[in-house]
């Protein structure tokens, strides 16, 4: 009997968070299948480990373990992805180095930013898809990608910028071509 | 403020983290400095960008349902084992009833098949190595040949302090452990692998202190062997061959 109640409280708190899990996979992933098995997956684990969870907060609670199920599936299938070095602060376009001319202005198309998205390193990816679609305060991203505040702030801020000089990139392709 | 600050600080004030002072500071600023202002113009362009419905992935319907119905199966699996434990436990007067019965029966119809606690155990370890294969990245949760590594990973997951030795020399080389959930609790599982087979061990505290030979079943063309050393609970599960799997088991043993 209680562990039919554990799964009714289970589904309630945390099959509503779906998309949200579904999204983070496959913008992690990149991939409709893996992002499926993955996400199942991490339901799975999140049933197994649902006894430590308190009902705060059902999402950031899932999206943790979807996040971590997504870096072990990673390690085995993906591993160079994770190896990509983050710190490159050297070579990290300076503002006054970046030409107006060649500045964001105008709204990119959905298929541009996609791709531009899918294409940075994914520690700047998570924290955008975190920040920008899923609309989660900084500790909330803090918590989920186990990261101090601070790093979260200039992840994204290291991230869009480096989406911004991708798009900026592409779009000039496009005028010339 | 410098530039460089304020280029960071720009992504906080446009997310709406930062407190009141250090919003001034920023849009002071971008009063002052045109560089800065371009950036921010620019950053809500780029958000207004992302702010784009068709970039977010939904969840397919199918999806939910697999998840339900796997998640239904994980809840009837642990429902049953409770209820026949509990069976047990309280029914005192016609547990002896029932043993009398299981006796007559024993031995009116010898090699009768009743399920035994190891035998329900025996089908879990089965399902759960199959399980951890299956599943794209389920076989490791700490993915490290250092047994340094995997040892503490293990800390304040577990009530417990696995044994963990990496018997590479012997050509059982450590890939790294994962937390599974079998005989009704969080255990810990360690994998190693022989040539292109893998070997799930599944450690945890056994009811008695103590020890006890190890017993060696074949279940669905998988090889088991399970004992109990130092009140320890062991098993180790593989397709590899019974001969091997035993070399494995003398080296885990060897090992404490």
């Amino acid at each position: 009997m209680q562990k039919q109640n554990k799964l009714a409280s289970f589904e309630e708190a945390v099959l509503p968070h779906l998309d949200a899990a579904y999204n983070l996979a496959h913008w992690l992933t990149r991939n409709d299948t893996d992002a499926e098995d993955v996400v199942q997956e991490a339901y799975l684990r999140a049933f197994k480990f649902f006894g430590g969870f308190h009902g705060a907060d059902g999402r950031s609670w899932l999206l943790t373990i979807v996040r971590n199920t997504c870096y072990t599936w990673m390690q085995h299938n993906r591993s160079p992805e994770l190896s990509v070095p983050l710190d490159d602060e050297l070579h990290e376009i300076e503002s006054k180095d970046l030409n107006p001319e060649a500045l964001l202005v105008q709204r990119a198309d959905t298929l541009m930013v996609r791709r531009a998205l899918e294409e940075l390193p994914v520690a700047f990816r998570e924290v955008l898809v975190l920040r920008e679609l899923e609309e989660m305060s900084y500790r909330d991203i803090a918590g989920i990608t186990d990261l101090p505040l601070g790093t979260v702030m200039s992840r994204l801020a290291r991230g869009r910028k480096r989406l911004q000089l991708a798009l900026t990139n592409h779009m000039h392709a496009e005028v010339l071509t | 403020m410098s530039c460089q600050r304020a280029q960071e600080l720009i992504h906080g004030y446009l997310d709406g983290e930062l407190d009141l002072a250090r919003s001034l500071d920023v849009e002071q600023h971008m009063h002052e400095c045109e560089i800065c202002a371009r950036t921010y113009r620019s950053q809500t362009t780029l958000r207004s960008s992302l702010k784009n419905d068709s970039l977010y992935y939904t969840a397919p319907e199918k999806l939910k349902k697999r998840i339900q119905s796997s998640l239904r199966k994980e809840a009837r699996s642990k429902v049953s084992q409770r209820a026949f434990g509990w069976r047990w436990l309280t029914v005192g007067a016609s547990l002896a009833f029932m043993l009398l019965i299981g006796v007559v029966v024993w031995r009116l119809v010898p090699g009768s098949i009743r399920p035994s606690g190891d035998e329900l155990l025996a089908q879990e370890v089965v399902s759960d190595h199959v399980r951890s294969l299956q599943m794209p990245g389920h076989l490791t949760d700490v993915l490290s040949t250092d047994q340094h590594t995997v040892k503490p990973w293990f800390d304040g997951k577990v009530d417990f302090a696995p044994l963990v030795k990496n018997f590479a020399s012997q050509e059982f080389p450590l890939l790294g452990g994962r937390l599974e959930y079998l005989n009704n609790r969080t255990v810990a599982a360690l994998i190693y692998q022989r040539r292109l087979h893998y070997i799930n061990l599944f450690i945890w505290p056994a009811e008695q202190a103590g020890s006890s030979g190890e017993v060696t079943i074949q279940r669905q063309g998988y090889n088991l062997i399970h004992w109990t050393d130092s009140g320890m609970n062991y098993w180790a599960i593989s397709d590899l061959n019974s001969v091997e799997l035993r070399e494995f088991a003398r080296l885990v043993q060897q090992g404490q």
